[in-house]
């Protein structure tokens, strides 16, 4: 049974993150990590 | 003679592993890589001058952050790459990577070694860093937005210790532009950094243990993910030598795979007879030789 939900937990979020990079989300993150988030630094 | 555990040089090699970049602390300048985009397991701000990948905590809040704004413009983006990468580090291994790869996890063990008075973390404390999660990742940012339909990075604005201490500070040091900008906001979070220092020091993974929201979605999978400890309990003699090595003050035997466990695997060394062990695919079972006298006790 728990491997079950193991493997299905695998496959779901698999499947997530597949569905994330055919949304261009990598290139969305890459943009946002790549400037100096001023908010989170505490400046804003 | 002073020795490092295995763990520890791993702790070490994954702090620099993931910030190798040190000379930008020196220039004020964040790395410009495609490296940034990948999410790492940690808590390790993507705003530190010499980290070469990404917080999936601060990922996943920009993603919500901007999901109404995007979709106003057709773009559907809803954090999907981050929560994925993070569900599947969490099926195979759990909460792992806070016990083995976390900088801010290092950081806390080695401030706990400051001799002094030491104090237990209250269990309730526990349960605050899910109402953090969802809050904080997830609905605010979503929720509250600004005249253009931007929400704002909640947990990081207000609350992440790590981002002030890995990139607020050094940035800070470094960058006189920034310098010029800084305000209320800066104080407040330099007062929150300090105020965890200070926990730090008297108390073990703190932070952790209470606020982490990288640390609640992993310890989600703590249950089902291929790693797991199991217990052996024929084999037990009940002397609780594992749960007085847990960092996390687990009853080890009675809740093995809690979610609080960082998977440290302190227990399974502390166990002098072998009942405890961890389960994952291609390791073999630890096979303890337990004294005559031992096994009649």
């Amino acid at each position: 049974m728990r491997r079950w939900a193991t493997y299905s937990s695998l496959v779901v979020f698999a499947a997530l993150l597949a569905a994330g990079l055919s949304l261009d989300e990598f290139r969305t993150a890459v943009a946002n990590a790549i400037t100096i988030c001023l908010s989170c630094i505490g400046i804003g | 003679m002073f020795r490092l555990t295995r763990r520890r040089w791993v702790q070490i090699l994954s702090t620099i592993a993931l910030n190798p970049i040190v000379p930008h602390f020196f220039t004020g300048k964040i790395v410009q890589a495609q490296s940034k985009g990948v999410c790492v397991p940690v808590l390790n701000c993507y705003s530190c001058p010499a980290a070469v990948g990404a917080c999936p905590i601060g990922t996943l809040q920009h993603s919500f952050a901007a999901l109404r704004f995007r979709i106003s413009t057709g773009v559907i983006q809803p954090g999907l790459y981050a929560l994925g990468s993070l569900g599947i580090v969490g099926s195979l291994v759990g909460r792992f990577p806070c016990g083995w790869f976390c900088p801010f996890g290092l950081l806390q063990e080695l401030l706990y070694k400051i001799p002094g008075p030491k104090l237990r973390v209250p269990k309730i404390l526990s349960y605050l860093k899910y109402a953090i999660l969802a809050l904080t990742v997830f609905i605010l940012p979503a929720v509250i937005l600004d005249a253009v339909g931007y929400g704002e990075t909640w947990f990081c604005k207000w609350i992440c210790p790590a981002g002030t201490l890995e990139a607020g500070l050094p940035l800070v040091a470094a960058n006189a532009g920034i310098r010029s900008q800084i305000g209320l906001l800066f104080a407040w979070k330099v007062a929150v950094l300090v105020a965890f220092v200070l926990w730090m020091i008297v108390s073990m993974r703190p932070f952790c243990r209470t606020v982490c929201p990288l640390g609640a979605l992993l310890g989600l999978f703590n249950k089902v993910s291929l790693l797991r400890l199991t217990v052996d309990s024929s084999r037990c003699l009940g002397c609780g030598s594992c749960s007085k090595a847990c960092p996390v003050d687990l009853d080890v035997p009675k809740e093995p795979n809690s979610p609080e466990c960082i998977r440290c695997l302190k227990c399974v060394k502390a166990c002098e007879v072998g009942c405890l062990d961890y389960q994952f695919p291609l390791h073999a079972r630890r096979e303890v030789e337990v004294a005559p006298a031992d096994q009649d006790r």
